[in-house]
């Protein structure tokens, strides 16, 4: 049996779109290329895909990021989102919520639904969903340090809602060490953040099936500043942390493995970019299988999400980030992403218009529908160049791997963990950011419309414009939610919720939950946890 | 006009935001002018960042805001440096919707550095700031945005 007799097989089992799947002129294309031996998607080692038939079955997600002001204005964009042919959802929070702190603590003024939507409660959560049945939609929420807190939430409104917990299906991103490594939105020191994350992927394995509990974020790193090298690297070694975080905490590898997932960034060196996503898929299949025991075959299968790269848009003449994100999102879909964030062309300025949110998500739909790139799986696999690039790839993340693990003594995540702690991660992403920026300064890159083809139209379009008034407005519903709570409940749900995060054997998850139902506030749940687990301060260096 | 010492600027994040990585490359281009950089980093308040700029006695101040937060924030750091007695010129870097820059200049800002700004935009900018500061006020102007 050959290695394309063995694809055929899978193939054959899998459910398919409807075709022709040809080319315009009517050429019949089959679902890969290659020679009998060559790798092949959905089969050891990933390298081309981790299905058999790729978008053949299913398109990727077309998940747009959404989130601002408060949590009804938000409701209304991912209605809109859904009605114009949106699949899954995506919730951007705002800073303080990120940050685990309240509407009304004094370090949240100005930022209150800025950067996205407001969520202090469990009623605002029930706010931001009301109308969208959780059973049926797969929802995405970008958060991290308060990661535990908003997912404890979110199952409150199943809950409430009567939708069953094993029926919810999407994605937390509850990836912390990124945060220490480059969007720097900690609070708690890196040990007990890990702890947490823990307790979230052990809940997961035991009651959310669809759920994944992680999203191994390299989109960060990147934004930062990293090289692809350094995305490629840095998160596979978080996801190798995490692993084994959720191996000491005594589950077993194919209990959790399934259920990871991925983050990458599409920026804007398109083969370079597609090579990193192909590296990605390969090394993480060896090292599950060889180093972590692996056998199940999901537990193999590096599945990710992309968004186009924020940091590549320009302020100057912002139309030209329409071909930027185009291009880009092309990479990714070439590069074989499981869902996908096309950013909006005037980003670089402010949030999205609606109008700029709908232009890109319509770039992924020409992608999707026009192309024709979605027929054949890794159309690129077999390019010398790109097998090249991907070979060298996974050559320079090795490296990166074997000097974490020196440094932790053979564990990942006390090499991970000992890196935060000297600042190593964050040198090595600010030495790639400077140097990036004196290629600018010296015209080794040119980035067109900022030191290239600068004449043309400059104006700027009209932006989102987010009222100051919703601060108020929040403010106002959170004094009304704390005036109307059992008080009692909530102090006995605080209470409870300590003394379980001094004893790092339980796991916070069921506390958590309880304390959401009884509309414990985000500031109240994470004050308490940093009155246990402390509070982390960077290491200083510039 | 020899200068008596190099020019010294306070960068910093003020409130929650932790996106540092034009902050930082700010620094390096700043230093590299041969401008000195007192690096406060992140999570600062007006008036942490008041009370260093005068203890550091400095020139200028940077601030980097990536958070849509900025007709709240600068308005106080400029409330703040006023109130230690040496209004110290504060320019803001980072995303500032045209539409906000109004606002800007009147709070008293002196000069905003946009997304795309060039090493020569970033150096001339702060030391016409720090010229603004020991000649006074001058209208306030952008770059690169």
């Amino acid at each position: 049996m050959t290695k394309r007799d063995e694809w055929e097989a899978s193939y054959a089992r899998s459910p398919l779109r409807a075709g022709p799947f040809e080319t315009m002129s009517g050429i019949p294309l089959e679902g890969v290329y290659g020679p009998d031996e060559a790798e092949f998607p959905g089969r050891w080692p990933y390298t081309r895909g981790p299905y058999a038939s790729m978008y053949r079955s299913r398109l990727w997600t077309m998940r747009q990021f959404a989130g601002f002001g408060t949590a009804e204005d938000t409701n209304r964009r991912f209605k809109d989102l859904l009605e114009a042919g949106g699949s899954g959802l995506s919730t951007a929070f705002d800073m303080p919520t990120l940050l685990g702190r309240d509407s009304d603590d004094p370090l949240a003024k100005g930022e209150v639904g800025r950067a996205g939507v407001a969520i202090d409660t469990q009623v605002d959560m029930e706010t931001l969903f009301d109308g969208i049945s959780l059973g049926s939609v797969s929802t995405s929420m970008t958060i991290n340090s308060a990661a535990a807190v908003i997912m404890a939430m979110y199952i409150g409104v199943a809950d409430k809602t009567a939708v069953e917990r094993a029926a919810l299906s999407g994605t937390i991103q509850n990836d912390i060490l990124k945060e220490y490594q480059a969007q720097k939105e900690y609070v708690f020191p890196p040990r007990p953040s890990v702890r947490l994350v823990a307790d979230l992927i052990r809940f997961a394995a035991a009651e959310l099936p669809r759920w994944h509990p992680v999203s191994i974020s390299g989109y960060h790193i990147r934004e930062a500043g990293s090289t692809a090298t350094q995305e490629l690297a840095f998160t596979l070694a978080n996801g190798f942390a995490y692993v084994e975080a959720a191996l000491r905490s005594g589950l077993g590898i194919d209990e959790f493995g399934p259920r990871l997932s991925f983050f990458f960034n599409a920026h804007i060196d398109f083969f370079e970019e597609i090579a990193k996503y192909r590296a990605a898929r390969r090394i993480w299949a060896r090292w599950m299988r060889d180093r972590y025991g692996a056998r199940d075959p999901r537990s193999l299968q590096l599945r990710f999400h992309t968004q186009t790269a924020g940091v590549s848009l320009t302020a100057q003449q912002p139309e030209v980030n329409l071909a930027r994100v185009a291009i880009e999102a092309l990479a990714g879909v070439l590069g074989g992403t499981q869902s996908l964030h096309t950013d909006a062309y005037d980003e670089a300025l402010a949030l999205p218009t609606d109008r700029a949110a709908r232009l890109a998500l319509r770039t992924q739909q020409v992608i999707a529908e026009e192309t024709g790139v979605a027929q054949v799986a890794d159309p690129l696999g077999g390019s010398w160049y790109v097998e090249s690039l991907t070979d060298e790839l996974e050559k320079r993340a090795e490296a990166i791997f074997s000097h974490l693990e020196e440094t932790g003594s053979g564990s990942m995540l006390d090499g991970v963990v000992a890196c935060i702690d000297d600042g190593w991660f964050c040198r090595e992403i600010a030495d790639a950011a400077y140097e990036f920026q004196s290629k600018l300064a010296a015209g080794q890159w040119i980035l067109v419309g900022v030191n290239g083809y600068t004449e043309g139209d400059d104006r700027h379009p009209p932006t989102l414009y987010i009222d100051p008034k919703v601060e108020a407005t929040q403010l106002a519903r959170l004094a009304e939610v704390k005036q109307g709570r059992e008080n009692d409940e909530v102090r006995r749900s605080l209470a409870r919720l300590r003394a379980e995060a001094a004893d790092p054997t339980i796991n916070l998850m069921p506390a958590l939950i309880e304390a959401a139902a009884c509309h414990v506030t985000v500031g109240e749940a994470m004050s308490t946890l940093e009155g246990v687990f402390g509070t982390w301060l960077e290491p200083s260096f510039v | 006009m020899g200068e008596a010492r190099p020019i010294r600027v306070l960068l910093a994040k003020i409130g929650l935001d932790g996106h540092d990585r034009g902050l930082r490359v700010v620094a390096r281009i700043l230093r590299d002018a041969g401008i000195e950089v007192v690096f406060a980093g992140l999570r600062q308040t007006p008036e942490m960042v008041a009370a260093a700029a005068m203890q550091e006695d400095v020139d200028v101040v940077g601030v980097s805001m990536h958070n849509g937060a900025h007709l709240t924030i600068a308005p106080a750091v400029i409330e703040a440096l006023r109130t230690t007695g040496r209004p110290i010129p504060l320019v803001v870097g980072g995303i500032v919707p045209d539409a906000d820059l109004p606002a800007m200049q009147e709070a008293g800002v002196a000069a905003i550095l946009g997304p795309g700004a060039s090493n020569e935009e970033v150096e001339a900018t702060v030391r016409r700031a720090a010229r603004s500061g020991a000649e006074g006020p001058e209208p306030a102007d952008q770059h690169g945005g």
